[in-house]
């Protein structure tokens, strides 16, 4: 499990995050035609792709520092603003580099 | 979701429904684009090959996924490091269990055959507009179908521009570019908040998720926090329900 498998090691990660993937987007609908899923079971996946986000930008937060700070509120208070994915990543990448440019 | 309330006839493949897919999907496509360009960057800026990014945009075809993937991708690619890989892969995508299960009362009268090889194009985005048709009384598989299509056909376009563009860029780290996913990241979090059915139960969700994430980046080494606090949080706000 630890060898370095070298130039191939990049393709088979694809393949292998592939084969995580369909089955996501197959197996719901292959189990709904043999089990019902509980409101339980489908409200925790209601909830995963926020708490996704919570657990990944935090702790970046932390590490990054200033800049990702920066970066982060900047794009929270245009999309606030105005719902634009364009609008926020400019501004968001912009902060960013404005602080850097400070030096900060 | 187990009774479907609309006509249980089976649905249709129709040009007139990819047509009305394509032309669904058409509001979404500045966001996706966005997003995609921001993907294709980020996997020139981590040195990907482009012929990786096409088997990646292609097969993996999930940006959330292949973002964080390629943020946290190890040195040294071993079966170890390959699991964690995927492991965190799975965790993302583990929403569109709940898309396709949303999808079977629909499509479930037509063929396995037709309809497995499709499911391959759900996106979130995609989902949502058929979905939405859906709930308006439709039933052409064809807009689930064209809907996918341009999406995909835009991904495909838009990451490699973006892997081109980023490729061009000497220093990412002066303009901000190391920062376009946690950036994506949390522009997300504002509709997911306001979207919430029970604002509260989403709220200590995400205070469990980053209270484990943070706990778990500072006690383990590597990227576990991003499954153990996204696991953690999904759950808490699951079983909140319950516990009331």
């Amino acid at each position: 499990m630890n060898t370095d498998l070298g130039s191939s090691g990049a393709l088979l990660a694809i393949i292998a995050m592939a084969l995580v993937t369909y089955p996501m987007r197959a197996g719901g609908y292959w189990l709904m035609g043999h089990v019902p899923l509980t409101s339980r079971l489908r409200r925790i996946l209601e909830a995963l792709p926020g708490t996704v986000v919570v657990a990944t930008v935090l702790p970046l937060l932390f590490r990054e520092g200033i800049a990702a700070a920066a970066a982060i509120a900047v794009a929270l208070v245009v999309t606030f603003i105005r719902r634009n994915d364009f609008i926020a990543l400019v501004a968001g990448v912009g902060a960013a580099a404005a602080v850097r440019a400070m030096g900060l | 979701m187990k009774d479907d309330p609309y006509p249980s006839s089976a649905p249709t493949w129709s040009r007139a429904g990819f047509a009305l897919g394509v032309k669904l999907a058409l509001p979404i496509l500045p966001g996706m684009i966005a997003f995609a360009l921001a993907c294709g960057a980020t996997g020139a800026r981590k040195g990907f090959s482009l012929i990786d990014m096409l088997w990646m945009n292609s097969l993996v075809y999930a940006g959330a996924a292949q973002m964080i993937a390629m943020e946290v991708w190890p040195d040294r690619l071993t079966g170890t490091t390959i699991a964690a890989l995927a492991a965190i892969t799975a965790t993302i995508n583990a929403r569109m269990l709940l898309m396709g299960a949303s999808l079977q009362p629909w499509l479930a009268p037509l063929p396995s055959w037709q309809v497995y090889p499709v499911l391959h194009l759900t996106t979130d985005p995609g989902w949502l507009i058929a979905m939405r048709y859906r709930i308006d009384g439709g039933n052409d598989a064809g807009v689930f179908l064209g809907g996918g299509v341009v999406i995909f056909v835009l991904w495909m376009a838009a990451t490699s521009a973006g892997y081109g563009i980023g490729a061009l860029i000497s220093d990412p780290r002066a303009v901000g570019l190391d920062l376009v996913m946690p950036i994506f990241f949390a522009a997300m979090l504002i509709p997911l908040w306001q979207n919430a059915p029970r604002r509260w139960r989403r709220g200590l969700g995400w205070a469990v998720a980053a209270s484990v994430a943070l706990t778990f980046e500072r006690l383990f080494h590597g990227w576990w926090f991003i499954i153990a606090g996204a696991v953690a949080g999904a759950v808490a706000e699951g079983f909140m329900e319950e516990a009331q």
